[in-house]
């Protein structure tokens, strides 16, 4: 009884982290059809921002609870920066372009994010601990859990319902559903598909920032974390359908169930039990679990 | 048969060069050049597969297993006989082929590229965590191959003379496989993968067989990898590993066998100066030379180069682009 306890805490604990991490590229797969290699890149950076900043707080001595501040304006900073130049400067001059060619440009974004950020950060993890310490613990059926844990949950539930109301319930949500229906139409009855092509490519590099710098008091940042990043939030959004946001939220649940049972039952096969899932999920279902079958155009 | 005529002459220039020049050098030329052999020939079974349109983020994934299955080899058997060991990683590579196969001749594109990241990723995982087998983040001293009970080190005439005879086999091996139907079929895939099928081709075993040769590739590869560098770890089949395969095929030019060599070579001499005077920004620079051929060079070096030929000799023969 004890060990489930643990197990369904653990899950919904990683399941949080893995929705974050891989709901921003779920949007942009689906309204721009490119899959964003450089995604866990932007995932790093929001990471070593927000750590940065917040370490900076804790340095000159304010108040740590700024440190939450921090972690939020890192993220706005990277977000907001890098996604508006990827988009325009970049990612724009290939649209029509072979599939392989987009996953290559945005792979050497990554490799360039990768490397500045050693650069810049230099090898030594950076870590932060206050703002994971600072919220305490809570018990509950005997194991005890920190507060953090339970806030980062809430973060990822509340971003994904904003982001499903969106898309959903406003003017702009509609905009970019016909976008998504047919471009070329879309732009014929006037819609500026150019503008909602940098607002969903900002949004999806804004997710990934606020992932990474809200999980970094969890984890100390390390270089090279990008790519692993990116793979794991594929197999995520491949299991649950590309281009989808509730596709997300179920295939970070059943990989977070997956990993948290392998964590406790069989601690080897961790790594492993992630792509198996994936690849099980994509024999069975190529499209994903909540994906929708794609029409083959000649 | 082959028609030695239609051989580009830079190409038989440069094999010339290949063979006759290296004497001449130093050693750590011909050690550099080496290391290009085996690159050469990796990035062949990425550009195979590019030619068809499927880009694959997971090569490393053959090459780490030619090159662990040197590794068991000599750490059970005491075996370092290349006569042995280059079939035993080209077997060894088109299993695993012929395994991962069955599930990748189903996919493409997006999915193609990062199912092969996460087989890869899940071999790195194993050769990580079985370290009581595989040595760990250590990896595996493999030591000096013998050729016929002769033995040759890494940095020598020998070897590198046997890597090159062994790029010359590879060579013939992707002409004739182009020059099948099953090569005329992966490039027209390129194209348009549905009218294929309407022509009564089984795209699937086309992928399939095209797969099989890549990753025969990678094994050899990764076998002679082992005996140049003379030590695996488990790093030969992290992703990093296959974005330097992608990024010499795009380098070269995918489109025929000179692209990859001239990537190839290109390649280990950029990394070789950038390991001295920029040890960390070696991924940016691959980064932004990656950039810049997507955005400006779409045809890589090669590409270049014919054009000048071209315009040299007054006359336009034509990309072999795909």
């Amino acid at each position: 009884m004890n060990l489930l306890t643990i197990i369904f805490f653990d899950a919904i604990n990683y399941a949080a982290t893995l929705f974050l991490l891989s709901v921003g590229l779920t949007v942009v797969f689906g309204v721009m059809r490119i899959l964003n290699v450089s995604h866990g890149g932007i995932y790093a950076l929001g990471a070593y921002m927000g750590t940065w900043l917040a370490l900076w707080v804790l340095e000159v001595d304010l108040p740590p609870v700024l440190t939450y501040l921090m972690l939020l304006l890192g993220a706005l900073i990277v977000g907001f920066l890098l996604g508006p130049i990827i988009e325009r400067l970049l990612l724009r001059r290939i649209y029509g372009s072979d599939m392989h060619i987009q996953l290559l440009l945005t792979f050497s974004i990554l490799l360039i994010l990768d490397d500045g950020m050693k650069l810049i950060w230099g090898m030594e993890p950076l870590f932060i601990s206050e703002p994971y310490s600072m919220l305490g613990r809570f018990k509950v059926g005997g194991i005890i859990y920190p507060w953090y844990d339970f806030v980062l949950v809430g973060v990822a539930v509340v971003f994904g319902a904003a982001l499903v109301w969106m898309v959903r319930a406003t003017r702009f949500g509609k905009l970019v559903i016909a976008v998504i229906a047919d471009r070329e139409v879309s732009q014929a009855i006037g819609i500026n598909v150019n503008l909602i092509f940098t607002v969903a490519f900002t949004v999806g590099a804004l997710a990934a920032a606020l992932g990474g710098a809200f999980v970094a008091p969890k984890i100390a940042v390390v270089p090279q974390f990008a790519l692993e990043v990116v793979v794991l939030a594929f197999a995520v959004i491949a299991i649950g359908g590309m281009g989808s946001i509730e596709g997300a939220a179920i295939g970070a649940i059943v990989v977070s169930f997956a990993r948290a049972l392998a964590i406790h039952l069989a601690p080897e096969v961790e790594l492993m039990a992630v792509y198996l899932i994936m690849i099980l999920v994509l024999v069975v279902r190529p499209q994903g679990l909540f994906g929708e079958v794609e029409l083959r155009r000649i | 048969m082959m028609n030695w005529r239609a051989l580009p002459r830079a190409g038989v220039a440069a094999a010339a060069l290949l063979i006759v020049v290296p004497p001449f050098l130093p050693g750590w030329i011909l050690f550099v050049l080496t290391k290009a052999m085996f690159m050469f020939i990796a990035v062949m079974g990425v550009s195979v597969l590019l030619r068809g349109g499927l880009l694959t983020f997971g090569h490393a994934l053959y090459y780490a297993t030619g090159a662990y299955a040197v590794g068991f080899c000599v750490k059970w058997l005491g075996v370092r006989e290349l006569i042995f060991l280059i079939p035993l990683g080209a077997l060894a590579g088109f299993i695993m082929a012929a395994l991962v196969g069955v599930v990748m001749a189903r996919y493409r594109e997006v999915f193609f590229a990062m199912l092969n990241l996460a087989f890869s990723m899940m071999l790195f995982g194993a050769l990580l965590k079985l370290y009581w087998v595989t040595g760990g983040t250590d990896g595996l001293a493999i030591g000096t191959a013998t050729l016929a009970g002769i033995r040759l080190t890494g940095d020598s005439f020998g070897y590198y003379y046997f890597s090159l005879a062994m790029v010359g086999i590879v060579t013939l091996v992707v002409y004739r496989f182009m020059a099948s139907p099953a090569g005329y079929f992966l490039r027209a895939m390129y194209d348009n993968e549905i009218r294929i099928e309407y022509s009564g081709v089984a795209v699937r075993q086309v992928v399939y067989r095209t797969y099989l040769l890549a990753g025969t590739l990678g094994g050899v590869a990764g076998v002679l990898a082992a005996f140049t560098i003379g030590h695996i770890v488990p790093e030969d089949a992290f992703w990093i590993q296959s974005g330097e395969f992608v990024f010499v095929a795009l380098l070269g030019g995918f489109g025929g066998v000179p692209g990859p060599m001239l990537g190839a070579l290109v390649f280990e001499f950029l990394q070789t100066y950038a390991s001295k005077y920029f040890p960390l920004a070696w991924q940016m620079m691959m980064g932004i030379i990656m950039l810049l051929i997507i955005l400006f060079q779409p045809g890589g070096l090669w590409a270049i180069y014919q054009r000048i030929e071209a315009r040299l000799t007054g006359k336009d023969r034509g990309g072999d682009h795909h």
